[in-house]
């Protein structure tokens, strides 16, 4: 059962031929890896819309024909084009087809797997025929990106172990164990310069090193998948699409600090994770990666799952560690560092799931190509993901250094209907938003910080110009009332206090002084709250009033939304020269708001009116107007 | 087991399950949480004789699983409806309309989020981001998920599942 290291080179070896043609547009293919690979993508995304009825037609499509040795229909992780799903990617002629529908399925096999001719309407951005000319090889959106932590996603089955293996998968391990002292490992990570994907930005190999100087004999890695941003999505693509580069960091990462017991911590929201996850497990034990004498060399290194129950702060480091115990998520006073004192009352390391995703190729690759790729202080990639308003929503990797600008307009494509880009939030409820005036500054964490914003894990959302900068500052105080443990009184208290402001302020009732009071508030949670959720809840608040501050003052001074969000503030108004007296709003507005007829000029009672925008948008004529 | 545990919680079958699940994660470290997920799929909710049972077998007081019960967002003491709707009020969702859909099922099921219809048949949760971002604003129901959705949609998802519970 236990495979060595011959074996297990054996099984790479041969696979990464079956695989050629996914790399090399002339390559033959072989007798057991056929001469055409259908990737379709089975990520949360696409098989939400349908994919996995579409692999099973195909399947059913190339066995009635006999074609199973020849044709392949592969389950792929996430390729971050959600928004364009389900995906499939042909190779080897890399043809990559959106908007797929089981109903495509037979056009697809006839025409392109028996006929060879490709689909032209389901290729990847295909508005027209010029653009089908120009696109067949990846879109705008994959142009600009380098995929360093997302490499497999999408290019193999996450299923397949020895998919894995082809991808020079494990090697790493078996470099760092058969060639490596653990003290070895600790410089090359210090060397990479390569910090945390998780939030904080702290350097890897530093955290590694404090682990690994301590001297008791139990010690704990653990991984943060708990992906807590709402609206956040890379960690899931990485464990959907890739589960076995997190166990093959962990294990490095076991082997170097001195640790035989890892735990990945993973939300309970995300299902085909849990289930790929668990799958790799298995077939890492089988294949002798994971157990008591990894690839025979002595080393052992043992994982389990823990399911996360829904709680935000169990993100945070020491909450995480108290809820793998078994109890509740609270955090902790720091120090003690985990590294010295974490799970278990053992030093612990942590680290975020695109971390972890980086190791084996820093291993791999070395330290001075990871620090060739970024900007002088963040060395490498960052995985974000794109939504909101904007063309192209998705999951973008792109080198540290890269500018909004760049996001949003070359890769992102723009924003949709004509619209334009007020903010983009990042760092989730702990972050702030980039105006546009800031829209070229080069994305890394400490420039992010100046900006009042921060990294965070990586969700990007983009705004135009109908987001509310008070009402979105209220959805985070909301998110992080929620989500508040209660342990300390300034963030269980004091973000209330917020919220109760700002909502005043949504609702026209705000003056002058709240503004100042927030801002007061706002200092001492900061200083005072306990971890980093309360220590972070005041930003969305800050930064927007920083940027957007004149939107403040519309609410509070004029009792106006500009962005006709806040509805207490929106009267919607018939504007009589235009309207034609058809009677069409009347009939719809389900409050009877609406009146007069062919003689008499429509108008609405702000009274009885709930603002639901219904008759503005039944209105044949555009004559009724919000705001007006 | 205690000596007096005679009482069977739920049908034979799911107290079958639910001692199943306690024994196989009965002396590990952290076992409580394993324990409560399995329990609440064998259950559909955490009654408080479920708590009690795990409380007793695993030895730890009542008040602690009960604590961590109310601390964890997906663990609910209360039953849920046959079809659990869940509205993502994540960012990206949020930013895309998602307090219109949820005003919409609120209003399509007569319900306020957190209830359950009288017939046991929906209930309406707003829930954190499940990672479909690609295809907000997104809900799902029990395990299936519809994406991209207008308002208008609304009606048709709570109608095709009236019409999958009429037809059995
Ligand atoms: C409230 C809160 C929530 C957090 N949520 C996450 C999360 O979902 N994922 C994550 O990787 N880190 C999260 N962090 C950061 C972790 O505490 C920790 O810094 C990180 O996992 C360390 O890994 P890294 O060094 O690889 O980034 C959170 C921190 C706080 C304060
Ligand atoms: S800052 Fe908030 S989340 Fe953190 S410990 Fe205090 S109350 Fe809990
Ligand atoms: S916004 Fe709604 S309630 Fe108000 S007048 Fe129009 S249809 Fe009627
Ligand atoms: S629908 Fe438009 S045009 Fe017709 S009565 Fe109403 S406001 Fe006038
Ligand atoms: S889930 Fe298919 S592209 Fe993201
Ligand atoms: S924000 Fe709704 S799925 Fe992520």
């Amino acid at each position: 059962m236990i495979k060595s290291t011959a074996d297990i080179a054996k099984i790479r070896k041969a696979k990464h031929e079956d695989l050629m043609i996914r790399l090399d547009k002339d390559a033959k293919g072989t007798p057991e890896g056929g001469r055409m690979h259908l990737m379709v993508c089975a990520g949360t995304g696409c098989t939400s819309s349908k994919s996995l009825k579409i692999i099973e037609d195909l399947e059913a499509r190339v066995q009635k024909a006999g074609l199973a040795d020849e044709v392949k229909i592969v389950k792929t992780g996430c390729f971050g084009l959600c928004a364009q799903g389900p995906i499939v990617m042909v190779y080897p002629d890399q043809t990559m087809y959106t908007l797929v529908t089981p109903e495509d399925v037979d056009e697809i096999f006839e025409s392109h797997v028996v006929g060879g001719v490709p689909v032209a309407r389901l290729i990847a951005g295909a508005d027209d025929a010029k653009a089908i000319e120009e696109k067949t090889d990846g879109t705008d959106f994959f142009g600009k990106q380098m995929r360093v932590a997302l490499r497999n996603c999408g290019a193999i089955d996450p299923e397949c172990i020895d998919e894995y293996l082809a991808r020079d998968g494990y090697l790493a391990l078996e470099k760092c164990i058969t060639e490596m002292e653990p003290e070895d490992v600790i410089d090359l990570m210090k060397a990479s310069q390569l910090r945390g994907r998780g939030g904080a930005g702290f350097p890897t190999g530093v955290k590694w090193g404090f682990a690994a100087s301590q001297q008791q004999e139990e010690k704990y890695v653990c991984c943060n998948a708990d992906e807590g941003d709402p609206g956040a999505f890379m960690d899931r693509s990485v464990l959907e699409g890739d589960p076995h580069s997190i166990i093959e960091a962990m294990a490095i990462a076991g082997y170097a600090i001195g640790a035989s017991q890892g735990y990945i911590y993973v939300r309970a929201e995300y299902p085909i994770a849990v289930q790929r996850l668990s799958m790799a497990i298995e077939q890492a034990y089988k294949y002798g990666l994971l157990g008591s004498d990894i690839l025979g060399k002595g080393f052992k290194f043992d994982l389990e799952l823990r399911l996360g129950a829904g709680a935000f702060v169990c993100g945070e480091e020491t909450a995480l560690m108290t809820s793998v115990e078994g109890k509740r998520g609270e955090p902790r006073p720091r120090p003690p560092f985990p590294a010295v004192k974490g799970l278990f009352g053992q030093p612990t390391i942590l680290n975020n799931v695109e971390t972890y995703a980086n190791v084996p190729v820093i291993i791999l690759k070395a330290a001075e190509w990871f620090n060739s790729i970024g900007t002088e202080k963040a060395k490498g990639t960052k995985v974000f993901a794109v939504g909101g308003k904007i063309r192209n929503t998705g999951l973008v990797e792109i080198p540290m250094g890269t500018t909004l600008r760049e996001i949003v307009y070359e890769i992102g494509g723009g924003i949709p209907k004509g619209k334009h880009f007020k903010a983009a939030q990042t760092g989730g409820p702990s972050g702030g938003c980039i105006p546009a005036s800031e829209m070229d500054t080069p994305i890394d964490y400490d420039n992010l910080i100046a900006l009042g914003s921060m990294m965070g894990s990586g969700g990007l959302i983009v705004m135009d110009e109908d987001t509310c900068m008070v009402d979105l500052a209220k959805f985070f105080l909301e998110f992080t009332v929620d989500e508040s443990c209660g342990k300390c009184p300034p963030c269980r208290i004091g973000t209330k206090r917020m919220l109760e402001i700002v909502t005043r302020i949504t609702e026209g009732k705000g003056t002058l002084e709240d503004l100042d009071k927030l801002e007061i508030l706002a200092k001492n949670i900061k200083n005072a709250a306990l971890c980093g959720l309360g220590q972070t809840a005041p930003n969305p608040v800050l930064s927007t009033m920083k940027y957007f501050r004149d939107e403040y003052i519309a609410h509070v001074v004029d009792k106006k939304c500009p962005a006709g969000v806040c509805k207490s503030m929106v009267r919607f108004v018939i504007f009589d020269d235009t309207c034609k007296r058809c009677g069409i709003c009347k009939k719809n507005c389900p409050t009877g708001a609406i009146t007069g007829d062919r003689e008499h000029p429509f108008v609405i009672d702000q009274d009885k009116c709930i603002k639901c925008g219904v008759c503005m948008e039944k209105c044949p004529f555009k004559s009724i107007l919000k705001n007006a | 087991m205690c000596d007096n545990c005679t009482n069977i919680i739920g049908t034979q079958e799911q107290f079958d399950a639910l001692n199943a699940v306690i024994a196989k994660h009965k002396g590990t470290r952290g076992a409580l949480i394993p324990v409560l997920h399995e329990a609440q799929e064998v259950y559909g909710y955490l009654p408080m004789e479920v708590q009690r049972e795990i409380a007793e077998q695993l030895e730890i007081p009542l008040a602690e699983v009960y604590g961590v019960v109310s601390f964890y967002a997906q663990f609910s003491i209360n039953p849920k409806g046959k079809y659990r709707v869940n509205v993502c009020m994540g960012t990206a969702c949020y930013v895309k309309g998602s307090n219109d859909i949820l005003d919409e099922f609120k209003q399509a099921l007569g319900i306020d989020v957190g209830d359950c219809t009288e017939d046991g048949l929906f209930s309406l949760d707003a829930c954190r981001c499940i990672g479909a971002c690609g295809l907000a604003p997104v809900v799902t129901v029990n395990d299936e998920v519809f994406g991209k959705l207008e308002a208008e949609d609304v009606e048709g998802i709570v109608e095709k599942f009236k019409a999958l519970e009429a037809e059995a």
